[in-house]
């Protein structure tokens, strides 16, 4: 047995990486909570912009020249990294993609279409982003099937015996949220797969909010597919990952055409790049891939298990701390959760919350956190949400407290 | 700097806590939807127009203290009013709140409080949503948000 020593985890010197943490908002220094919808970028992820653009600079796959290798070199380096730090088994195993929802979109256009006719079904659940609800939307409109959603319980769990239920013999395809970004939920991803998979129905897992919050070994949940985006990992916007197993992927038609992902044109057909060029139509965000390996290289260094034992440290304290504030009650009480306090206070709008917050220098989310159906599951129009990444402190849960007890003042 | 309580004045809570005409009306002869998508507030606005002029109004929904208040404020102006007064003051009510904060408010009798959003412009949609949605019920439209009217 290996030893492993506590993992003692520097915020202050995470802190001290991240350039916009140092900036005051409205006189006050950043409280910056609302890292669920996108989270703050360390000095190595900017410098990797810059160094890209000032010395690398050219077209990737294409050039003889020598910019033109080096920018393809850490274009390819970037893959192979994302490939690490999801244990794919293959480096072609991984599609540069915009975001995670280009990722599901990806999928549901070129891989579960094909598939799906009409009383066929796609099966999701209730506490999903609009980015794994509307595009199996777009599919069974397109072809008849039918989406199907599994309902959560009270604190924000999966029913599983309800999910299982509903893998039928028509269940084409299952696209579930490894973790919920409207209540925190960590859903039980190799049991789903498990299930899943028993029944012949392949599995996608949304990671948008999971892959920065913990370990993602995509081998190890066995899933057929896994998306992730780059904004939320530490990385820049207009990035994000598909994963997806090889045999899958060699089956599936391309979803953009364009340049880079042909092996040949003419103007009677086009034969298909390899893998996974196929999916990579057009000039690719560079930039945003090397400083989306810059990230994973920053978020691997903090260590990913230190990372999650410290934000899971942060959220039971900051869970007992709003406990402390008049009328406010949590939505989403999993067990299994990590890094989102999704809350309503008692006759105040989570609109006005955030308006006066916000005068603290604190920045949360409010409103329906694209997932109007969770609204609707819990019986609130909206609710505020502020969401942990590993530079947040106790004492910043401290001031939004501080701040919420403002709002009470104000609205008696 | 604004201050919150430019925003958040008393009246505006009161009317947030308590509104006025606060129900659906049986006899409407007008009704629209207001929504804005942007933060899911919601509101159903009623009018029975009597020979040209507003003789009822009432509203339903839900949404912020702002959004709750315009609306709740915006009916007891209404009340009484003549049909074009109404768009004449939808006009104006348009200026003063999408008028630049260094701007003199046009006094608009108790409706002025709101001018305070001016300083706050993600809230400003918030105001004007009830306006919107009379607008929309006047024009015998039934749905409208804050996206289609751009304020």
């Amino acid at each position: 047995m290996t030893f492993v020593a506590p993992a003692v985890f520097d915020v202050a010197r995470i802190r001290a990486d991240f350039p916009i943490l140092e900036r005051t908002v409205r006189g006050k220094p950043l409280v910056y909570l609302d890292n669920a919808a996108t989270t703050q970028k360390p000095q190595p992820v900017l410098d990797a912009i810059a160094h890209y653009y000032t010395e690398l600079n050219a077209n990737v796959h294409r050039g003889v020249h020598e910019l033109s290798e080096r920018a393809t070199e850490a274009y390819e380096a970037a893959r192979s990294r994302v490939r690490t730090f999801f244990n794919a088994a293959d480096t072609h195993e991984i599609v540069f993609t915009r975001n995670a929802t280009e990722g599901i979109n990806l999928v549901a256009h070129s891989f579960a279409r094909p598939r799906l006719q009409a009383g066929d079904e796609v099966l999701i659940t209730a506490f999903e982003h609009h980015s794994n609800i509307v595009p199996w939307q777009l599919a069974c409109e397109a072809t008849g099937a039918r989406l199907r959603v599994a309902p959560i319980d009270d604190r924000g769990e999966l029913m599983l015996d309800e999910f299982e239920r509903l893998l039928g013999p028509r269940t084409k395809i299952a696209s579930v949220s490894h973790m919920s970004n409207a209540l925190g939920t960590i859903t039980p991803a190799r049991e789903i797969v498990r299930l899943a998979h028993a029944r012949g129905v392949p599995v996608l897992l949304d990671g948008s909010q999971a892959a920065y919050h913990m370990p993602v070994d995509v081998q190890a949940l066995g899933c057929d597919f896994y998306v992730a985006t780059g904004h939320k990992l530490y990385g820049p916007t207009g990035i994000g990952v598909l994963y997806g197993r090889t045999g899958h992927l060699d089956a599936m038609p391309p979803f953009l055409g364009g340049g880079d992902m042909i092996s040949s044109v003419t103007f009677e057909r086009s034969a298909w790049n390899v893998l996974p060029y196929k999916f990579e139509a057009g000039t690719p965000h560079i930039a945003g891939a090397i400083a989306l390996h810059a990230a994973l290289d920053y978020l691997t260094s903090a260590g990913l298990d230190a990372v999650s034992a410290y934000e899971r440290q942060l959220l039971d304290y900051g869970t007992a701390a709003l406990q402390d504030v008049p009328g406010l009650r949590i939505i989403g009480t999993a067990p299994e959760k990590a890094s989102i306090l999704s809350f309503v206070m008692d006759g105040v709008h989570p609109h006005d919350i955030g308006t006066i917050v916000d005068r603290e220098g604190v920045a949360i989310r409010t409103g329906h956190h694209c997932a109007q159906p969770v609204m609707e599951r819990f019986g609130v129009p909206a609710t505020a949400r502020a969401s942990l990444a590993m530079y947040n402190t106790r004492e910043e849960l401290d001031v939004l407290v501080r701040a919420l007890h403002r709002v009470r003042q104000v609205f008696g | 700097m604004a201050d919150l309580n430019d925003l958040y004045q008393e009246v505006i809570l009161d009317h947030n806590r308590r509104p006025r005409n606060f129900h659906a009306l049986a006899d409407a002869s007008h009704q629209a939807e207001g929504y804005n998508p942007l933060c899911g507030d919601r509101l159903t606005l009623y009018l029975r127009i009597d020979n040209g002029v507003i003789a009822d109004v009432a509203f339903e929904g839900s949404g912020c203290a702002i959004s709750k208040a315009s609306a709740s404020m915006m009916t007891d102006a209404l009340k009484g009013r003549r049909v074009d007064e109404a768009r004449a003051l939808f006009e104006r009510f348009h200026r003063m709140v999408t008028t630049s904060p260094d701007e003199p408010v046009e006094d608009l009798g108790k409706l002025s409080v709101l001018a305070g959003v001016r300083e706050f412009p993600v809230r400003v949609k918030c105001a004007s949503l009830a306006w919107h949605t009379l607008k929309a019920a006047m024009a015998r439209e039934t749905k409208t948000t804050t996206e289609t009217e751009g304020w």
